[in-house]
């Protein structure tokens, strides 16, 4: 963890909802891990007051920028969306635990909702890096918040869309989309962010296919960096159930130890 | 002139400080040494402990309002016996007083942490968070009862010799009766204070936007009453207090010294920005060589010995 301010190179809408930001990163980015987060201040004033997390969008090692794919929703992200290319960002991180990708895996299984696609598309871009065959399932409330699809496709992921929009987004729908996959190809390991109905789809997909999967929770948060203890979750090791901090602990969790509330 | 070393040393008790400046129970841990150094506080005080493990509250804990905060954590803790192992001897690397913040569910379990805790060669003071509810009556804070308060402090005194401090409950008809009644029974310095009750609604979802529904309200939003809070308790008892509400710069603590605190706590500050506390430090030393004071004590209280008449409020 270290307090950065870093020169935002650009920084646009880029659907009705959703904004892409890249930033300078000098000597940062080797150290950060997909499904790492910022703390990012968002405005110096009273409201938004505290930090917000982001996830990272795209890690840049060749050009040393990380990238940031956000939905404006509320008091925080809407005063973001004032920094101007040029000017610095207050950015605490990298935070929390990233995702583990096995050398052994050939295949994997990528299930993301909304602004959770931005974060495993952090994942797609560094297991197709690694060599790997990735399918990710990508579901939004409209074609239009599915804006990371073509980024991925051009990395060479199989990438597959849902929508409300399309209908054709519900959990039995996708359900049905993840066993057709699972007929024709073999998964080694299955990654989900952005939708509790989706992870628990996944935790009963992969533990009935036996395939290991994680996730990438989230949950509002003061400090972001273990003291509080504001952004918990429940985990089952053994018997037991263990309350944890998303900051610290995860954000990335074994998806077969989740208690999914 | 400006080289002179001025003192930021102040008292709490027998306790010697070596500045002023201290975290906020519960807005500190061990991890946040990876943004300041530990070394330059006036003293640690990390979470509040309990003396058995305990769950914390339903999620949000925590969430934003205008100027501030809200949080019901619920004490999440790990039980005495895991403090003891495991965090006094993380904090106890660090030439720098430590303050154990304790919580409990009876009078009774006060004491008996007391005792453990108090008598621990690591720990230097104890914060009495009587803020908190008690299980004996009705959940009602130990703190909003003077006779209870004066009880729960005349008895930790009898069980160990480390200054005690009473963290005070702002939720109170008169702070003054409860500081009062913690001074009689011999309590050696007062925070001033914990979180204010409050509550916000999500207008779309039509749900409460802490999982607790109510939670304690902290950020620069309740620092003007913790201020006017401060200059009451230090006219009605002779003990040091420690302000802690709001402090987000170095002003901020300055005026609460002013108005009558020995020391100053730090919390939701940190969350903003992890290195507030050395800032607010460095603000202060910066603040005493522009004013030409040598001694911080003399910045203690000074609002009231410039004779500034005590209207009733």
């Amino acid at each position: 963890m270290q307090s950065n301010k870093l020169s935002i190179l650009e920084h646009r809408q880029v659907s009705v909802r959703y904004w892409h930001m890249v930033v300078s990163a000098q000597g940062l980015t080797e150290q950060i891990r997909p499904g790492q987060f910022f703390n990012i201040l968002c405005g110096n004033r009273a409201l938004p007051f505290l930090r917000r997390p982001f996830s990272i969008y795209r890690i840049n090692r060749e050009e040393e920028t990380i990238e940031f794919l956000y939905l404006v929703q509320g008091a925080g992200t809407r005063e973001m969306t004032n920094m101007k290319v040029g000017e610095s960002i207050d950015l605490l991180g990298p935070f929390g635990i990233g995702f583990t990708l096995d050398e052994q895996w050939e295949t994997v299984l990528l299930l993301a909702r909304g602004v959770g696609i931005a974060t495993l598309a952090a994942l797609a871009q560094e297991a197709v890096a690694q060599g790997k065959q990735c399918i990710a399932i990508l579901s939004a409330r409209s074609r239009n918040d599915l804006l990371a699809a073509d980024t991925l496709q051009g990395l060479g992921v199989d990438v597959l869309k849902v929508t409300e929009e399309d209908g054709n987004s519900d959990v039995t729908q996708v359900e049905e989309l993840i066993m057709d996959i699972l007929d024709k190809r073999k998964i080694d390991a299955g990654f989900t962010c952005g939708s509790k109905r989706l992870s628990r789809l996944m935790q009963k997909v992969s533990i009935n296919n036996g395939f290991p999967a994680q996730v990438a929770l989230e949950e509002h948060m003061a400090c972001a960096m273990g003291a509080c203890f504001a952004c918990v979750c429940d985990i089952r090791e053994g018997d037991a159930i263990k309350s944890v901090r998303i900051c610290t602990e995860g954000p990335v969790f074994d998806l077969s130890k989740v208690v999914m509330a | 002139m400006n080289m002179r070393s001025r003192n930021l040393e102040v008292k709490i008790g027998n306790l010697a400080l070596a500045n002023p400046i201290m975290p906020a129970s519960g807005a500190f841990g061990v991890e946040m040494n990876q943004a300041m150094d530990f070394n330059r506080l006036g003293a640690l005080v990390p979470k509040s402990i309990t003396k058995y493990p305990r769950g914390g509250n339903p999620t949000p804990r925590v969430c934003e309002v205008t100027s501030g905060m809200i949080n019901s954590i619920g004490i999440q803790s790990k039980g005495i016996d895991y403090y003891i192992k495991e965090a006094i001897p993380e904090y106890a690397q660090y030439p720098v007083p430590l303050i154990s913040s304790i919580s409990g569910d009876t009078v009774e379990e006060f004491v008996e942490m007391c005792q453990i805790i108090g008598n621990h060669p690591d720990v230097d003071a104890i914060e009495l968070n009587i803020s908190c509810p008690n299980l004996e009556h009705d959940g009602k804070a130990f703190g909003m009862d003077p006779d209870i308060s004066y009880d729960l402090i005349k008895r930790a005194k009898q069980v160990t010799d480390v200054p005690l401090i009473a963290k005070l409950t702002p939720n109170v008809r008169s702070i003054q009766e409860i500081a009062i009644a913690c001074e009689n029974a011999g309590a050696d310095a007062l925070t001033v204070a914990n979180t204010f009750l409050a509550m916000a609604i999500d207008i779309h979802t039509m749900k409460p936007k802490i999982g607790n529904i109510m939670g304690g309200i902290s950020g620069p939003a309740v620092k003007p009453m913790i201020v006017r809070m401060i200059y009451q308790v230090y006219q009605s008892v002779d003990i040091p207090i420690i302000g802690c509400g709001g402090v987000m710069n170095p002003e901020d603590a300055i005026e609460m010294m002013v108005a009558g605190a020995t020391a100053v706590q730090v919390g939701t500050a940190s969350f903003i920005n992890p290195n507030s506390m050395i800032e607010i430090i460095e603000g202060i030393e910066a603040y005493m060589i522009d004013k030409e004071i040598d001694d911080i004590n003399e910045l203690i209280g000074r609002f009231h010995a410039d004779g500034t008449p005590n209207l009733c409020v």
